[in-house]
């Protein structure tokens, strides 16, 4: 993938606010946000609720994600746009999940609804209807999801990339810093794992740095791009985030997004955990 | 937003004890703006979090102890920088005013 086909800017998506075969699906962490007011014509995927098995901690499975998409509306050969809050983070998650059950046309909205706002765009709380559909979904692609056991066997062998805040990589703070600190059993990081924050792929108005930045960060931080590469934060949304810049912008094989991630790591009995700014040792 | 009071945002349900807090409210002139972004910087100008303000201006953040710069961005206004420093048991008010 290129940036040419996974990313496109809001002065885009204003110009094909009314076709049809273009599908605009919000995603928030925040998930009234959509209500408060949204672009033109999209619809609105709740993470928690559309997205997430509701008994236990995995995603929806494929049938629930083509009876999810079919009452939405979305049909397989639909190009469908994902913006969101907070840099896109879930948008990125959403893109990520969209990849892993095989949709061929999926792109970002550069800089997602923080940008939109920004530029002063307009928002709308008019609701879109559209027809229901019969999406198919493929199986999932494994391929760009990292579990638990090859996360661990990936120490000291593969990139592993951390991207939360070095507050929380260092052990010092347990989430994000706008969410009351709680999850995971210990804090730290994986040994061996760089920590780029997310953050650092991105400008203060949520758009991409350009693929020479992008390249530069994650070399400065030690990524070998000869080596396959797992990408993990604290819930698996952040790490999205740069699994669509390696995988998606700067188009590196082998990219997989940890959705488990520190709160699922942070609580294994057994394995490694370092503490503080180093990497350590495998 | 619900239980927003004049000279900050309500505290109830939040345990003030274990939490560094900071919190505020973005102005310009004396209207709060509803459609700001703050973002939380640590001590070496890393990222740390970012929180759309509510319909009232305000702001809430859970950071950790120490120095903290909080950078505000808004529609039609230069982003604005304020340092700001937070202690577990406090809550740290700060106003952020728009030019």
């Amino acid at each position: 993938m290129t940036r040419e086909n996974s990313l496109v800017s809001a002065q885009w998506v204003e110009e094909h606010l009314d076709d049809p075969k273009i599908v605009l699906i919000e995603v928030d962490e925040d998930t009234s946000a959509y209500d408060k007011g949204h672009i033109k014509g999209a619809i609105k995927l709740d993470w928690t609720t559309d997205l997430q098995d509701q008994v236990r901690r995995d995603f929806v499975n494929k049938q629930q994600f083509e009876e999810l998409l079919s009452g939405k509306g979305v049909s397989n050969d639909d190009t469908v746009v994902l913006y969101g809050g907070n840099n896109n983070w879930f948008a990125a998650y959403a893109y990520w999940y969209f990849k892993l059950y095989g949709h061929q046309d999926v792109k970002l909205l550069d800089g997602g609804r923080k940008k939109w706002e920004l530029d002063s765009r307009e928002l709308t709380d008019e609701l879109p209807s559209r027809e229901t559909t019969s999406y198919t979904a493929q199986e999932q692609d494994h391929s760009i999801r990292a579990f638990r056991d090859e996360t661990v066997a990936a120490i000291g062998t593969q990139n592993l990339v951390d991207v939360r805040s070095p507050d929380e990589y260092a052990g010092r703070l347990l989430a994000p810093a706008h969410l009351p600190q709680e999850q995971a059993q210990r804090g730290g990081h994986i040994p061996t794992a760089a920590n780029v924050p997310w953050s650092k792929a991105a400008n203060d108005d949520g758009t991409f740095k350009s693929d020479d930045e992008l390249r530069q960060i994650y070399t400065d931080a030690g990524v070998d791009w000869d080596k396959d590469t797992i990408a993990y934060c604290r819930i698996g949304e952040r790490s999205s985030h740069t699994w669509f810049v390696l995988k998606e912008l700067l188009g590196q094989d082998n990219v997989k997004n940890y959705d488990g991630s520190w709160t699922e790591y942070g609580s294994l009995v057994g394995v490694p955990v370092v503490l503080g700014d180093e990497k350590g040792e495998a | 937003m619900c239980g927003a009071t004049a000279g900050g945002l309500s505290l109830d349900g939040v345990n003030v004890a274990k939490e560094a807090v900071i919190q505020g409210q973005v102005l310009r002139g004396d209207q709060p703006v509803g459609n700001a972004y703050v973002r939380l910087l640590d001590r070496t100008g890393e990222f740390t979090a970012e929180v759309p303000t509510s319909a009232t201006g305000h702001f809430r953040f859970f950071a950790g102890e120490g120095d903290w710069t909080l950078r505000t961005l808004a529609p039609q206004a230069d982003p604005v920088d304020r340092t700001v420093h937070a202690q577990v048991g406090s809550v740290a008010e700060v106003t952020v005013a728009l030019s």
